[in-house]
């Protein structure tokens, strides 16, 4: 199938700052695909020259077949929502949502029915004659979103969509932009710092880092599966491991760590040469924490509990290896009375199965 | 909008052509042209000038650059007189708008929300209404007869009336009155913006107010101070209605004398080197006003 | 969030506003004094006003300078409103420094010069065939436009420096071509410094003397002209009238303006109080 949306050899420049660096990437029809990056990745450019704000430096970008090359924003089959909203302050809720429809010279009676019926979508339709300063976050949010899509376009640009709401609000809107986006078949790009929100909105996930996309995947891949050491540590937590490797084999990889006093044993092979330096990537939720020393000789070492971080459904556990080296280790807080609960300064060991670290060459 | 202006290559060049021609044909070339004229000499004639290049004998025209306008603007007294009082007047009233400006402003600015706006609207009305009228009217409290003096004899306080139309006190009186406006306005919007929990750290911090105000609302204000000053001082260094309606015959201002090279005595060419001489020296504070103008527009 | 203010600084700033309103009170008060005397209480009467209107030369100046204002603040609104845009929009261009002193410098430039120096340019370029051959209106409005063209830039300027880009953006992404997104978006919301900047403009213009006597012909007498040349023999009664009429104009314009941009600006914080509840 060609994919819907190809980027590819995108170059952006600023003068002489590379903003994106040599982009390729194809997007299918109906995805809901997240750019994920920390502030200044070149995420929100990438955006912006999807939607005709910036013209690349070199490469092409193609929507549904055609070249974008040259053509203005107001020509493109995409329309955005803007991370401010943008809602126009001296238009209603009701005439900032026809403002698109307008510019395509429709027939007033289909602009009005059009916009009741996206206003009924984002259940605004008490809302239609107030202004946008009336309006909660929340609300103008759906505003912004219903003002976007009553073009029907193929494809919506989200610039942190959910970045002005706060925590609540962000959790709700979230399930309520999926069934949008499954109800009316729109393919979304989402650009977001946060992973959570990339987490639980995309089907896939591109994570960028200065200007160049790092890893592409879906969330399961993204954060099982880590490709860099960046990615690893940029999503969620993970304890990294300098090693070298020992053994190389179709079956198994085994790595010595001078911060581990056992051989880490990973059950897969990378195919890379004997001697090379690796990292063994570890979540912190993968490690078990005990008393006793655990069975097998790889995969383990002791310490000490320095910290304990109550977080209601799991405990955070900072435990410093006899080597020094602070381990991270949470662990879920299954019962309500634990008798036998760990505490500061006790000894104890963390051991991890043979598929939960993922060996990293860069 | 620059990548909207950027797909209207005309309508974008326009935008900036079209003042931009205007203020070259407007402001900048006149200057060139006092310049050219301040070279000249007089003549009864209509323009009342010569002309720079002449040509006498032969094809090519003989540049001919009087100095004489600039020489006797130096032989003669009077003229550095005027232009040192000039200044002077205008450094001691500018002092004078400070010293009531900003008091004035750091009171408004300290005031709750209602009566800010109030006052703003208190401060801008003078500066809505005609300039003349409202030096016309101190003529009418001024003079010897005037609202004050009788106030004063009413008062028994004096027995004869005070001389205070014409004179320097009248000048500087008006001036002050005139420009505290734009010294407020600049201190206002300053003040305004300042961070009440500055002031109340630093009084956590043991600091006793007068040395809060000294130490952080004084430094922080500063670009409100000098936007005010320059704002009073370069107009006023060059005003002419004030002195010739309020002032003595004998005011020497550089403005009034300006004026009257020009329409009294037709002299043209010295109209316009003294002219020159006032830009010139007005040149460095111009030039910090913009500086100032320029930077807040990019703080803003 | 009333701060402390001692009593010294409440002293002198209510002493200063005094200080700018007493002359203009004593004008308005006197307006309606029945004597020739300016100064001495004669009993009221509104004769000046009747005198006032009777003056046709007065009138005719007064016509004169409201047609002036109003072609100069037109005027003025349109070049300062480029000015502000090409400032604020277009970055670094060549020449920026020029032009952007260029525009700010007539706010503090001596009028003298500014007037000298227009009036010999357009002697200078009166034997040219697109000049007006007489100096008088066109001259004037010239210099005006000149003056007052940087006050529009300014306030424009402060606008759109606080314009949020992303609406220009959102109505393009919309499907809005350039000129349809400043109709439709850009023009509506600096409307009120548009407004303010004419305004302002058009003041400066009718109050201006020394501009306007370098560079109007010798037939040609603006209201401050007339008003100057009046003043310069004394005090009379009848510019009271006048100072008052206009006081009056500009005072009930500037308070009703002011009451409806507070009352404005009072229902939306209550909206927004109200949708941040909701």
């Amino acid at each position: 199938m060609a994919p819907y949306i190809r980027i590819a050899g995108v170059t952006k420049k600023f003068g002489d700052f590379v903003a994106v660096n040599d982009v390729t990437l194809d997007i299918q029809r109906g995805e809901i695909f997240c750019l994920l990056g920390g502030s200044g990745c070149g995420k929100t450019t990438l955006l912006r020259m999807l939607a005709g704000f910036e013209m690349p430096t070199a490469g092409r970008i193609e929507i549904d077949g055609a070249d974008m090359a040259g053509v203005p924003p107001y020509e493109r089959p995409v329309n955005m929502m803007f991370q401010s909203y943008a809602l126009f302050p001296h238009m209603t809720v009701e005439q900032n949502v026809a403002f698109g429809l307008r510019q395509e010279g429709l027939a007033r009676p289909e602009i009005a029915q059009r916009v009741k019926a996206m206003l009924d979508i984002v259940k605004l339709g008490d809302y239609a004659r107030r202004k946008p300063h009336q309006l909660s976050g929340g609300q103008r949010q759906r505003v912004a979103l219903a003002r976007a899509l009553v073009k029907k376009p193929k494809l919506l640009l989200l610039d942190e969509p959910l970045g002005a709401l706060d925590k609540k609000l962000r959790e709700q809107t979230q399930f309520e932009l999926v069934n949008i986006q499954e109800q009316l078949g729109v393919t979304f790009v989402i650009v977001t710092h946060d992973q959570e929100e990339a987490m639980t909105l995309a089907t896939r996930i591109g994570v960028m880092n200065q200007g160049r996309i790092v890893q592409v995947g879906t969330p399961r891949e993204i954060y099982e599966y880590p490709g860099t050491r960046f990615v690893a540590d940029f999503i969620g937590n993970v304890n990294l491991f300098e090693g070298r490797l020992l053994q190389d084999e179709p079956g198994h990889v085994l790595i010595e760590a001078p911060e581990l006093e056992a051989p880490i044993f990973v059950g897969h092979g990378i195919s890379s040469a004997p001697g090379a330096t690796v990292w063994a990537a570890i979540r912190p939720e993968k490690i078990h924490l005990t008393r006793e020393p655990p069975p097998g000789a790889n995969n383990r070492a002791s310490g000490v509990i320095k910290d304990i971080a109550y977080m209601g459904e799991v405990s955070i556990y900072l435990v410093r290896l006899d080597s020094g080296r602070i381990v991270r280790v949470s662990q879920p807080n299954s019962f309500r009375h634990a008798d036998d609960q760990l505490v500061w300064d006790q000894r104890v060991w963390i051991s991890w199965h043979e598929s939960s670290a993922v060996v990293l060459t860069s | 909008m620059r990548r909207l202006f950027s797909r209207l290559p005309l309508g974008r060049n326009l935008v900036l052509a079209v003042p931009w021609l205007w203020l070259m044909l407007f402001f900048l070339v006149p200057f060139l042209i006092v310049l050219k004229i301040s070279f000249a000499t007089t003549q009864l004639a209509q323009p009342p000038y010569t002309p720079l290049l002449e040509w006498t004998e032969g094809v090519f025209p003989r540049l001919v650059l009087h100095t004489a306008n600039y020489l006797g603007l130096l032989a003669d007294s009077l003229y550095a007189a005027a232009l040192f009082s000039s200044l002077k007047v205008a450094a001691v009233s500018t002092l004078l708008c400070l010293l009531l400006g900003y008091p004035m402003a750091y009171g408004m600015a300290r005031m709750d929300r209602a009566w800010r706006n109030a006052l703003l609207l208190l401060v801008v009305l003078p500066f809505w209404t005609s300039f003349l009228l409202r030096v016309y009217a101190w003529m009418g409290l001024l003079r010897n007869n005037g609202l004050i003096n009788n106030l004063l004899q009413w008062l028994h306080l004096i027995d004869e009336p005070l001389v205070m139309l014409q004179t320097n006190f009248a000048m500087y009186l008006g001036i002050v009155y005139s420009y505290l406006p734009f010294m407020i306005l600049p201190l206002y919007a300053n003040l305004e913006k300042h961070d009440a929990t500055l002031l109340e750290a630093a009084a956590d911090l043991g600091c006793r107010p007068f040395r809060a105000f000294l130490s952080i609302t004084l430094p922080l204000s500063m670009r409100g101070i000098v936007a005010g000053c320059m704002l009073v001082f370069i107009p006023a260094v060059g005003e002419f209605v004030i002195p010739r309606l309020l002032g003595g015959t004998d005011s020497l201002m550089i403005g009034r004398v300006l004026w009257d090279e020009f329409f009294s005595n037709r002299n043209w060419p010295l109209a316009s080197a003294v002219a020159v001489c006032l830009l010139l020296i007005l040149v460095l504070p111009i030039l910090l006003f913009q500086r100032l103008q320029d930077d807040t527009e990019k703080h803003s | 969030m009333s701060r402390r203010v001692s009593p010294g600084i409440r002293l002198v700033m209510w002493t200063g506003f005094l200080f700018l309103y007493v002359p203009i009170l004593s004008m308005i008060v006197f307006s309606f004094n029945e004597s020739k005397l300016v100064t001495v209480w004669g009993g009221f009467s509104t004769k000046w006003y009747g005198e006032l209107l009777r003056d046709r030369q007065m009138l005719a100046g007064a016509w004169l300078s409201l047609q002036i204002a109003f072609v100069t603040a037109c005027g003025a609104t349109v070049l300062g409103t480029l000015a502000a845009f090409a400032l604020v929009r277009h970055g670094r261009f060549r020449g920026r420094t020029l032009f952007s002193g260029m525009v700010s410098a007539p706010l503090v430039m001596p009028e003298v010069i500014t007037g000298l120096s227009l009036l010999l340019l357009f002697v200078a370029l009166a034997p040219l065939p697109f000049m007006p051959a007489t100096r008088g209106f066109a001259t004037i409005v010239i210099a005006h436009m000149t003056l007052t063209l940087a006050y529009v830039t300014v306030i424009v300027q402060s606008r759109l420096a606080t314009f949020d880009i992303s609406l220009e953006e959102a109505a393009m992404d919309l499907g809005a071509r350039p000129l349809t997104v400043f109709r439709t978006i850009t023009l509506p919301l600096i409307a009120p410094a548009l407004a303010s900047g004419w305004l302002l403009a058009f003041t400066l213009s009718l109050d201006d003397l020394v501009i306007a006597s370098f560079t109007a012909g010798p037939s040609t007498n603006t209201l401050p002209m007339m008003i100057f040349s009046k003043v310069r023999l004394g005090v009379t009664p009848e510019i009271n009238a006048l100072a008052t009429i206009m006081v009056s104009v500009v005072a009930v314009f500037v308070v009703v303006a002011g009451v409806l941009l507070a009352r404005q600006e009072r229902m939306r914080l209550r909206d927004s109080q109200a949708a941040a509840r909701g």
